[in-house]
């Protein structure tokens, strides 16, 4: 899609976002939003911005602080073939819900041999770096990327903001749509240049499991996603000066997972750096890493994970820095394949 | 109570503009010497002087996201707590937990960034007790948005079966963020809550610290005498935005106004005029009460910012042997050897 064709406009993710639920919704009454200030206020991270103003309050619906009954209830409305779009601000806030995420939202399809379908977007922000603590900075996609069940999308521009959630609407599955809050574009936490893209007027969608090459290199590849994605083209960028030419993978789904995007790209670097905001152990880098392993042992010269030490977020400026992984940290691993 | 109320205040008008350093013009929440979300809770002092001034050291008290009024009456270490807002090393959680996260342990003060869920551990503190037989009792703090809460109710429900020395205070602004409570309730008064679990439940209309008092008093010595817990609803008032940065495009102008209007200083101001007490002692209460914040303003402000390893201790109080540094030097090499 070219930059000055007629469709496209420049959209910060939040707008991306919104424009392909609104057509979503003028497209389908079957759809509608559920959230805490979703209407009113548009979202605390403007995920839904003049939604209500279009689709009134039947449609964006205000909830009470009440997560397991609307959650819960946007499971039992999809499951009567509504298609609920549902948000909880910050992932964080998931585990009040736990039940009905988990055992419910993800396993009913399962537990009813495929007779009962769950067709909803759960959406959440996610990710740190603006110091507000261990209880509103996490990531977690290997929480909930471990329960079978759930599809797991995480966007990184605006291109991908829109094509990934038009997708998850149209999805007959479950699919938990995780945003970074810092990817956003709203004003009081700016976000960084890369996430504005140009995004066209039409629906499109992108596929589940597919990964897309944001940068191609010949030296190592660096598999990442959501705000580690403009971290590590950084990276990349600063190392290009050095001579080390490094590919950059952004897997935009966690699950389905594109192993083969991946595997290909390490059969041509021989290098494997794997970043992840979430936790280390037991997460998205181990999986990539095995998954790896598991495809092509053999192309691996060497293999680097960067990811948050298993530590709580902390709240303090410098130890947040300290745990958060940054261009230096993504950088200094990449040099360490070489 | 007075004292309280207005350190309380004053505490927070200057947080408000330390906080704002750095985040003007354009504001930036992670810029400035205070870093993350500020909830501030002007207005709504009443509601933790008038019934934290009945409880003594031993007593736990949960707070919401909106801590420092409640930390303050309930005696949270004002310093520490000053550093820990201000991520410093020698907070009250060494810089890890920030403004929604106090902890001070010496006076059984906790509070979490989740909504209702203070609640639980409460109720927990209250078994504590029960099961030693001492008379110390428990205070959970919650706002009016977080009484639709699962654990909240769950809370009620666990208290009342086992006869627990809590208190629920519910702080009732009228919002929930943008939500406002009739959108998203049907009670009106939401002590009411308290009919399902057979237990007493009391509303207080007017954010008066002294009916604040009075009403808690009884709550709280029902709770010390063994008879169980209470839910008590004061109506209090939100004077600012959610949290700092909120435009609260939202929220109509007459209600921001009235929330203006209705000060609890200046009721108590006026009742303590009406006993007598004459303005300069008023003033003198005043300016402490000024000197105390600023003191620890200063204080927090000379600490040590923590070293960025400190963020790798503190997951255990007890580490496992083996598990000493959470980031330990992996390299993996695969490959054809
Ligand atoms: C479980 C959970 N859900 C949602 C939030 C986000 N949130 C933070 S404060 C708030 C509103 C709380 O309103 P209320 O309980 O009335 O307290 P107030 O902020 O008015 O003091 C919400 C929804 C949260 N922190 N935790």
């Amino acid at each position: 899609m070219s930059e000055n064709s007629a469709e496209t406009r420049e959209l910060t993710m939040s707008r991306a976002m919104v424009s392909a639920i609104a057509h979503e919704m003028r497209e389908n009454d079957e759809v509608f939003y559920m959230g805490e200030d979703v209407a009113d206020y548009g979202g605390i991270f403007d995920s839904t911005e003049g939604l209500r103003e279009e689709f009134g309050y039947d449609r964006v619906m205000d909830v009470p602080i009440s997560e397991t009954a609307y959650l819960g209830a946007a499971v039992g409305a999809a499951q009567e073939g509504m298609r609920p779009i549902a948000e909880l601000m910050f992932v964080d806030f998931f585990g009040v819900a736990m039940d009905q995420i988990y055992n419910q939202m993800a396993k009913n399809t399962y537990m009813s041999g495929g007779n009962v379908s769950v067709p909803m977007v759960l959406t959440a922000a996610v990710g740190g770096t603006y110091n507000d603590a261990a209880q509103h900075s996490q990531t977690l996609y290997g929480t909930f990327a471990h329960i079978p069940g759930l599809k797991i999308v995480v966007p990184s521009t605006a291109y991908e903001a829109k094509g990934l959630m038009h997708n998850a609407i149209r999805d007959d599955d479950p699919v938990l749509y995780m945003f970074h809050k810092r990817l956003m574009g709203i004003g009081w936490l700016p976000a960084p240049d890369g996430p504005k893209t140009p995004v066209p007027e039409t629906d499109y969608t992108i596929p589940f499991g597919s990964a897309d090459v944001k940068r191609t290199g010949d030296d190592v590849t660096i598999v990442t996603l959501g705000l580690h994605v403009h971290r590590a083209l950084e990276a990349a960028e600063g190392l290009a000066a050095d001579g080390i030419d490094a590919e950059v993978v952004d897997l935009r789904s966690l699950v389905p997972l594109d192993t083969d995007t991946v595997v290909e790209s390490v059969e041509k670097t021989g290098n494997l750096v794997v970043v992840d905001e979430d936790y280390r152990s037991y997460g998205v880098t181990g999986e990539i890493v095995a998954s790896v392993a598991d495809e092509a042992l053999a192309a691996l010269d060497s293999v680097e994970r960067v990811a948050l030490p298993d530590v709580p977020i902390p709240y303090s400026r410098p130890m947040e820095n300290e745990v958060v992984p940054d261009v230096d940290d993504i950088a200094a691993a990449v040099r360490r394949t070489q | 109570m007075y004292e309280n109320i207005v350190t309380a205040r004053h505490y927070e008008e200057r947080l408000q503009e330390e906080y704002l350093e750095g985040k003007q013009p354009a504001f930036d929440i992670s810029a400035g010497p205070i870093p993350g979300e500020l909830h501030l809770a002007a207005g709504q002092e009443a509601a933790a002087a008038g019934v934290c001034q009945h409880l003594r050291d031993d007593d736990t008290v949960t707070a919401t996201h909106r801590p420092h009024h409640v930390a303050i009456a309930k005696g949270v270490d004002l310093e520490r707590m000053t550093a820990e807002i201000f991520g410093r090393q020698t907070g009250l959680g060494k810089g890890k937990g920030g403004h929604m996260h106090l902890f001070d342990p010496e006076v059984h003060f906790a509070c979490s960034g989740i909504i209702a869920e203070g609640c639980p551990p409460a109720a927990g503190a209250g078994l504590a007790a029960k099961k030693r037989n001492e008379d110390s009792v428990a205070v959970a703090y919650l706002g009016e948005g977080a009484i639709d809460q699962g654990a909240f109710l769950e809370s009620l429900n666990f208290a009342a079966v086992f006869d627990l020395p809590v208190v629920f205070v519910i702080e009732d602004n009228d919002w929930a963020i943008s939500m406002p409570k009739e959108r998203v309730t049907d009670v009106e008064n939401g002590a009411k809550r308290a009919d399902g679990f057979e237990m007493p439940g009391a509303r207080v209309d007017a954010d008066d610290a002294v009916e604040i008092y009075e009403v808690a008093g009884e709550a709280i010595g029902r709770a010390r005498d063994r008879n169980g817990p209470t839910v008590l609803e004061v109506q209090v008032h939100r004077r600012m935005g959610h949290f700092m940065g909120d435009p609260q495009t939202y929220r109509p102008e007459e209600d921001q106004e009235a929330a203006a209007e209705r000060d609890s200083i200046e009721r108590l101001e006026r009742d303590l005029r009406n006993h007598g007490v004459d303005d300069e002692r008023i003033e003198e209460i005043r300016e402490a009460a000024h000197e105390r914040v600023e003191a620890a303003i200063e204080w927090a402000k000379e600490q040590p910012k923590p070293d960025p390893s400190d963020a790798h201790e503190d997951i255990f109080v007890n580490p496992p042997s083996g598990v000493t540094d959470s980031e330990p030097d992996f390299e993996f090499a695969g490959g054809d050897d």
